[in-house]
Order: C-alpha cells, then structure tokens, then sequence
C-alpha cells in the first residue's frame, strides 16, 4: 500500500511545516482515488454522516461522545476539515500501513456540498440531516437547492436517514427516500415557536402546524442549562455543560442518532451521561476567562444562528462585542445581517463593533436603534479596547468565522485558550 | 415633535418574496420616514389577501424559483391595478425576484414562458450561470450604487426604459451589457441585495420624497445623519468581487 506510507509522509511533513491540514489528503486523492472509500467499509456500525447548515461541529462531536460512551471506538474528521479531503487526511493519520481503520464507526461532518461528492465515494450506512437554512446563498444559490444536496445524501445512505421533523426543507427529503429507514427528532410544541424557518421570518403568515410525525427523540423543555428530553415516551432531565438552546436541539439529533446506531444495545443512562459531559465545540458557545471574569465566543455565521445566538444569551450585565468579517469562508454578502432582529440589544447597547465590515454592522444596528459605544474595523485593536473598556464585567463577542480565528489567536496572548489541532 | 403625516408602506409578499435582507430596505424607509419627522405604517400584501387600500409606498423583493410560483397567480391579479398605480406615480422599489416578474415576461432555462405583469418594459431569459458577487454601479441621479447580486435570470431593458445604473464591478442586469435595474416613472428597480438602501441613501429619500409629495403636496426632509452609512460604501467598493 504505497499510497499510504506516501500520504503519511506528506502528512507528517506538513505536520511539520505546520502547513494545511488538507494536502496530504489531496495527495492520497489522486495516487489512489480508492483509499476512502477502502479505509471506511467494513466498520462494525458503519459510517454515519452529518450535514446542514446550522450546528454540524457541535452535533458530530455529540455523536461521537455518546458513541464513545458505550464503549465504541469512532472515527472523527475533525473541525475545519469538513470536506472529503479532510476526511482523507484525517484517515491517513489514523490508518495502519495497510489502509486499514482501527475502530468500530466513522462519524465525520461534512458540508451539504462536500457531502455529495463523499456519498458518490462511500455510501453511509446512517446520516443525520439538521435543518436548512439561509447560508453561502453565495455558493449555492437558493436553499431549495441546499435541500436537493440533502436529498442526494439521503438517497445513498443504505440504512436509516435522521431527520429534523421541525424543518419542513428537511422534513419533506422523508418522501424521496427509498431504499433506507427514516427517523426523526423533534421539539415539543411549546418550544417551535423558538427556532423559526426562515419561512416564519417576517409576514404574518402563521408557523406550519405542529407535526405528527413520530419522533425518537423530543426537546421537551430548556431551562438555563438544563433540558429534558423525551426518549421513548421517558422524559429525563440532563444538565448540560453546552449552552445555547440551539446546541441542546442538536443534542436530540445526536441522542436519536446514538440511538439508531445501538439500536437496542443503547445504555440510556450512560448516553445521557455522556451528553452532560459534552463540552462546546471550537468557538461555538466556548467559554474562556479574561481578567478573571467569563468571555464567551459565539460563532455567527447566518441569520439564523445569529438570531438563536442573541435569544440564548442574555445581554444583560455583559459587554457585547460583533466582530463581521466578508473573507471567502464567511460568505461576502452582508445582506444577512438584515434579517437578524437585534432588538434584545437595545437596553443595553453594544461596546464594540469590528471586522472588516464593521461599518454595515454598525448601520445595521443604527437602523434598530441600538447604540454602539465604539467602531474599529481592526479587530486585534478592537478587541484590546473592548477588554479595557469592559473591565471586571463578563464579556461576549459574536464573530464570523475568520474574525474568531484571529479573535482567538489574539486571546490566547493573554489567556488559556484550547488548541484545537 | 409634531409628525408631518404619515406615510403607508406595502410590502408585497412578505413571505415569499423576502429573501436576503429584502426586509432591511423597508426597515430603513420606516426609519428614515421618522428621522425626518414623519409617521410610517407597514402594510403585507400577501397572496389570496386583499389589496390595501391606503397605499404610498410599494417595496418588492426577491425570491425563490418557487415563491416566485406561487404568487405567480395572485399577482396577475393585482397587475391591472399594480399598473394603474405605477402610472399614477407610486413610488416603487422593486427587487431581484419581483423585478424580473415585473417585466413582460420570464422565459427559463428549458423554454417555459412565465408571463410577467408589463409594469415595466423587458424581458428576463433564464440562464445557466449565476452571476453572484459585490457591485459597484453609478448612476446619475443617485451617484454610486452599492450592493450584492445573486440570480441566474439575465434581464434586458426595451427601448424605452432606461437602467438604475451603470456597473464598474460587477454584472448587474445581464453579462453581455454593462447595466443595472431599471428606472422608470417613479420606479427604481434592481438585482441588488445588500439590503440596497441601507448603503445607498439617496434612493431611499428619493422613494420617501416622492411618497409624502403625492400625498402631502411638499415634502419636508429632517437633518439625518448618513455618516456611517458613507464609511461602509467606502469600506464595501473596496472589497474583492
Ligand atoms: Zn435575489
């Protein structure tokens, strides 16, 4: 198997150069197109894949905790490396000499497009399919288009597809599926009106009528940190250490997910153990602390994730920071910070505004009338100032996804900050 | 302060119709009606609803392949009055989706004819490529146009309709000419997301000062500070396509 001592050698001396993770993966790509698809059949439980716009990161870590919690060893792809060939990297890594994987399940998150391309490689045995919402419309035009990526995904998959019965784009891939089973989770009514479609937007057209589709898993209730989920018609209460309301729904995907997996083999005390123990993933509710008090990275990377990210943190008392950047991988259009609602800002105004396009940001919230204390489109100055200006109160920056990276390259200067490899 | 009048704002087809931050260009005329000393009403124009009868402003947005479907049906039967009302001087701002139906016709990709509503004298083909990035355009009355496009549709003006703007970087109504939306009575008409007004003022006080003449007689601008609103064009002609 030359092409694997060949890919592990470009990986250990990109590893060196501390260069792209993805090259290696490129490499092992074109000397031998069947390596993925070799290195990840005949795993015990399969493959599963995760896909959607929002929560994938989070999700795929849940998932394989849980997995991890009943004893499975899983394979991950990690963070940044949602796409085929990060998964061929991360494989190289993790094969012996032979091509061969070491554990009893793959679990890798990739994104809608990416996952298309993989599926055409290797069919999953499981995927989990999140929600649909308005993002990268820069990539893929229209989001009806994003649900027929799903749907391809869903159409390879050979043995039980995981869907979001709350999103009707998702929801709707159920009648193109054919050859596979077909699962859902769920909310309880009482919470839908909290993670509205970007249908329920704006208009006065009311929220589709609540589902009667059967659900593994139901969100019953949030409160703060703590959740019960309905499982099986059991309702368990589980403090969680992930915070936004938007995270605990991802944890009744990956709860149904581990589920379909063990089938009867789950133990439901350890998954819900194992849940409580999951830790936010890279920047997406992380919590560091600064001058001794919290400071809490908020990924925002469309407007529904913006919009559950204000809803789930109270700005109450803390310093609020938005740093938007319009690099490749952030999407350039600013159009969607017209669909937020920043009204939960107003009472207590922001302090800092940054990123590239700092100035949209700032005209955005001028037109809801919340006030801005400070605009600096350079973010390692912005936030220096913000630190200053919001000393001894908890603070929280809402940030894209490149201005997190240097956010974060800059906090780890004066503060503990995960490496994340 | 006492409000000089009150201006009634109808968006057509919210909930359609109302994709990528369409909703910013009627935020900002609501505000900026108030900044300058006026009172707005938002009013929806939905499909199967009934039409408003009060009515100053019209703002129309874009949509999905199948929004622009199903409300394909109800706006054939508002067009007459849609028509008459352009005729008459409603300002209009009408975007992206809403544009192109707004035109004569639409014909897509595999030949089929979506007939428009003739409020405004073109024609949309259907294309292969979409034409998706950052635009800079300039037009005379209202100096540079800043704003984001994203559609397939490759839309060509007829004789007697002049374009909103010309582009500098970009593509803006088709990729074989140079031109961006459409002018036309008191209609601007435009592929350009962004939301539009919030980076370009001026055509959001040319929208609301012909709004309050129709219905007042005169209109009285406020002193409205667009300070940031020149700092982010200035930030956004400078980004890469
Ligand atoms: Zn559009």
């Amino acid at each position: 198997m030359l092409s694997v001592l060949v890919g592990k050698a470009v990986r250990a001396a990109s590893r060196l150069r501390g260069g792209g993770s993805a090259l290696p993966g490129l490499v092992v790509e074109r000397i031998d197109p069947g390596f993925m698809g070799r290195a990840l059949t005949g795993l015990q439980h399969g493959v599963v894949v995760v896909s959607g716009t929002n929560g994938k990161t989070t999700t795929t870590k849940m998932v394989v905790e849980l997995l991890q919690g009943q004893g499975l060893t899983v394979f991950t792809n990690r963070t940044g490396s949602n796409f085929t060939r990060g998964v061929a990297a991360a494989l190289l890594g993790d094969v012996d000499w032979r091509g061969r994987l070491k554990a009893d399940i793959a679990v890798l998150e990739l994104d809608e497009a990416h996952a298309v391309h993989f599926v055409q490689l290797v069919p999953p045995t499981h995927c989990l399919l999140l929600n649909v919402l308005r993002d990268q419309l820069d990539r893929f035009g229209e989001i009806d288009k994003t649900t027929r990526l799903l749907a391809q995904i869903a159409a390879k998959t050979t043995g039980t597809v995981v869907l979001n019965r709350e999103d009707p784009r998702v929801a709707s891939i159920a009648s193109t599926v054919t050859d596979a089973a077909v699962t859902y989770f769920g909310l309880d009514e009482s919470l839908r009106s909290t993670f509205p479609s970007d249908d329920d937007l704006r208009g006065s057209a009311s929220v589709a009528p609540p589902s009667s589709l059967p659900a593994d898993v139901v969100l019953e209730s949030v409160d703060g940190n703590s959740a019960s989920f309905l499982i099986d018609g059991t309702a368990s209460r589980v403090e969680l250490r992930l915070r936004g309301v938007y995270n605990i729904f991802n944890a009744a995907a990956a709860l149904t997910m581990a589920r379909t997996v063990l089938g009867v083999d789950a133990r439901p005390a350890a998954l819900l153990e194992s849940l409580a123990a999951v830790e936010p993933a890279f920047g997406r509710g992380e919590s560091l602390v600064v001058d001794g008090n919290p400071l809490e990275l908020v990924l925002v990377k469309n407007p529904s994730g913006f919009r559950l990210g204000l809803k789930s943190f109270d700005p109450e008392g803390c310093a609020t920071m938005i740093a938007i950047n319009d690099n490749y991988a952030d999407g350039r259009d600013m159009s969607w910070l017209w669909d937020v609602d920043f009204d939960s800002l107003a009472a207590a105004g922001v302090d800092m505004v940054s990123g590239v396009r700092a100035y949209d940001m700032a005209l955005r919230l001028k037109y809801e009338d919340v006030r801005t204390a400070a605009v600096n489109t350079d973010t390692t100055a912005a936030l220096a100032s913000f630190i200053r200006a919001a000393q001894g109160r908890p603070k929280r920056i809402f940030c894209t996804y490149t201005a997190m990276l240097g956010i974060r390259r800059d906090l780890s200067r004066i503060t503990d900050v995960k490496v994340v490899s | 302060m006492m409000s000089k009048g009150t201006i009634n704002i109808l968006q057509l087809y919210p909930r359609e119709m109302n994709i990528y931050g369409d909703w910013g260009n009627v935020l900002v005329l609501k505000q900026r009606l108030v900044w300058h000393g006026y009172d707005a009403n938002i009013l929806e124009h939905n499909a199967d609803g009934e039409f408003p009868a009060d009515v100053d402003l019209i703002v129309g947005g874009g949509g999905q392949d199948s929004g622009q479907i199903v409300i394909q049906q109800d706006l054939q039967l508002i067009a007459p009055h849609l028509r008459a009302l352009a005729k008459d001087g409603m300002p209009m701002l009408i975007i992206c989706g809403l544009y192109q139906l707004f035109g004569n016709y639409f014909k897509t990709h595999d030949g089929t004819v979506i007939p428009g509503i003739g409020v405004l004298d073109l024609e949309t083909h259907g294309g292969t490529e979409r034409l998706i990035g950052n635009v800079v355009a300039s037009s005379d009355e209202f100096g540079d146009v800043h704003g984001y496009e994203n559609h397939s549709g490759q839309t060509f003006l007829g004789p007697g309709l002049r374009p909103l703007a010309v582009v500098s970087k970009g593509e803006g109504n088709n990729s074989k000419e140079n031109h961006e939306g459409a002018r036309h009575l008191n209609i601007v008409a435009s592929y350009l997301h962004g939301s539009l007004l919030p980076k370009n003022p001026a055509i959001a006080d040319f929208l609301l000062e012909k709004a309050v003449t129709r219905k007042y007689g005169s209109f009285e601008p406020g002193d409205v500070d667009d300070s940031l609103a020149e700092l982010a064009r200035q930030h956004a002609g400078s980004r890469p396509r």
